[in-house]
């Protein structure tokens, strides 16, 4: 049964990209169990701004899993200790009465720190922006059997496409690898008939943006597709390579 | 050239250097295991990969394997500590799934050439390199042996419990190394999907253990033989 809990919250409070952050620590009483750790955290900016304090700036939009927009690194967990959610799903309900609770923001270089738990994300944009897309044109809609493809490869690019680009992948990389975001969004493409024409492109286009915007080398740990609240595989991660080596291959 | 300049180029070098050393080490151990079966013929070997030209031209290739893959993997490690950024994680956890070795690769691999350098000092040192400085007898211990007598080095070295119990470290860093490295290697080179990576991962756990046992066996081997 939910109940109200009492909890001990230690956030990152950092004003600026070049400020130098550091944990504050905060009681939170009576929390519902029911509520999601957002809704927690509107909580405390509300007892914050009461206090005459600055509240703590977080990321959120559409509080249901699906924009990508919420991070949050949670007691060392991307979107906290539940598994496939993001952090706008995680309720109340996984921690205990009297827990600590550390809250951080995403840390990697590509992701510099706006303000507290914020992050620029921008990265991921530019590196859809450099490849993810198809750019030939598709003429009028055309029958959907008229170009068959098998049950397979749909169901294999939905699962890439389920990629919100949220970030935790990074963020959980001990090598700051944005490898799992970049082969969703290859794959999602390569792996239908319209997207395969670009392939080649569009994987050394995209490779190129991630090695340039400063993200880590891929050493295939699996922290990535452990804490992805999408559960994005990463054999995503083979197609990338084998896409990517080929392209070059035949350069 | 993409080989250095991208990121998954980098990672192939090191994909396809560690595919090459543990071919190496699969050779290395069949030939220790002969030690244990005869000693006359694992002499033949060590006199066939004495000084000859062949064998000298092969220990430059493998040195160079060594190098290439030990040189791109700090180079690879220190990018990666920078992308991690200033700021490190307060609290870490290592999530369910993830093999503790992957995440310490790196040190695994230091022990591993720490623990070769010596390897070398023992046998190579005196053997491949003595006979390359034109001597046809070395010391070891108190004997003087010559430097294609395999046998009594392995004899004379793993007759001590010290450096039995280092090189049994040394084979379970390796282990670890090997777990994850080789079927890490065969996604970085992109040949693995949904099935693949469960059927590599094994085959992994295979390769190493088979590899890390036959190089104790010839260890634990020759100590027994030494005690009793």
């Amino acid at each position: 049964m939910d109940q109200n809990i009492n909890i001990t919250l230690k956030v990152w409070r950092q004003r600026g990209p070049k400020e130098k952050g550091a944990f504050e620590t905060y009681k939170l009483n009576n929390v519902s169990q029911g509520s999601s750790f957002l809704e927690m955290l509107d909580v405390l900016n509300e007892q914050l701004v009461n206090q005459g304090k600055e509240p703590v700036a977080f990321d959120h939009d559409c509080r249901e899993g699906i924009c990508g927009m919420c991070s949050l690194y949670i007691n060392g967990h991307p979107h906290g200790p539940d598994s496939a959610v993001t952090t706008c799903q995680l309720h109340m309900r996984k921690f205990e009465d009297g827990a600590t609770i550390t809250v951080e923001p995403w840390r990697s270089a590509g992701f510099p720190v706006i303000r507290d738990l914020m992050v620029d994300r921008y990265a991921y944009d530019k590196i859809i922006q450099a490849g993810g897309f198809v750019s030939i044109n598709t003429g009028g809609v055309p029958d959907a059997n008229a170009i068959p493809i098998s049950k397979k490869d749909a169901d294999l690019a939905m699962d890439a496409a389920a990629c919100i680009g949220c970030g935790a992948c990074a963020a959980a990389c001990k090598n700051g690898s944005a490898m799992l975001f970049v082969s969703a969004k290859v794959s999602q493409l390569a792996l239908l008939p319209q997207g395969k024409i670009e392939a080649a492109r569009r994987a050394k286009a995209m490779i190129a943006k991630m090695d340039e915007l400063g993200f880590g080398n891929c050493t295939n740990t699996r922290a990535c597709e452990a804490e992805c609240p999408k559960e994005i595989s990463i054999s995503n991660i083979a197609r990338l390579n084998r896409e990517y080596i080929s392209a070059k291959l035949s350069d | 050239m993409w080989l250095l300049n991208s990121s998954i180029g980098r990672k192939l070098i090191m994909s396809l250097s560690g595919i090459f050393l543990i071919l190496f080490l699969l050779f290395h151990a069949s030939m220790n295991v002969v030690a244990v079966i005869s000693e006359e013929a694992y002499n033949l070997i060590c006199s066939f990969l004495g000084a000859n030209w062949y064998a000298v031209a092969g220990t430059l290739v493998l040195a160079a394997g060594f190098l290439i893959h030990i040189a791109c993997s700090i180079w690879l490690t220190l990018q990666n500590r920078k992308a991690r950024g200033g700021d490190r994680y307060a609290v870490n956890v290592r999530p369910k799934n993830v093999e503790w070795a992957s995440q310490n690769m790196f040190v695994l691999g230091l022990i591993v050439v720490g623990l070769l350098v010596l390897h070398l000092t023992h046998f190579w040192y005196k053997m491949m390199f003595a006979e390359l400085m034109g001597h046809h007898e070395v010391a070891l211990g108190g004997a003087i042996v010559s430097p294609q007598d395999g046998a009594a080095f392995i004899r004379y070295y793993f007759a001590n419990v010290w450096i039995v119990a280092l090189y049994l470290v040394w084979y379970a860093a390796l282990w670890f190394h090997l777990t994850h490295g080789f079927w890490s290697a065969i996604q970085t080179i992109g040949w693995s999907n949904g099935i693949w990576l469960k059927r590599w991962q094994t085959i992994s756990n295979i390769l190493a253990t088979l590899l890390c046992l036959a190089f104790a066996f010839v260890t634990v081997f020759f100590y027994i033989k030494s005690i009793l």
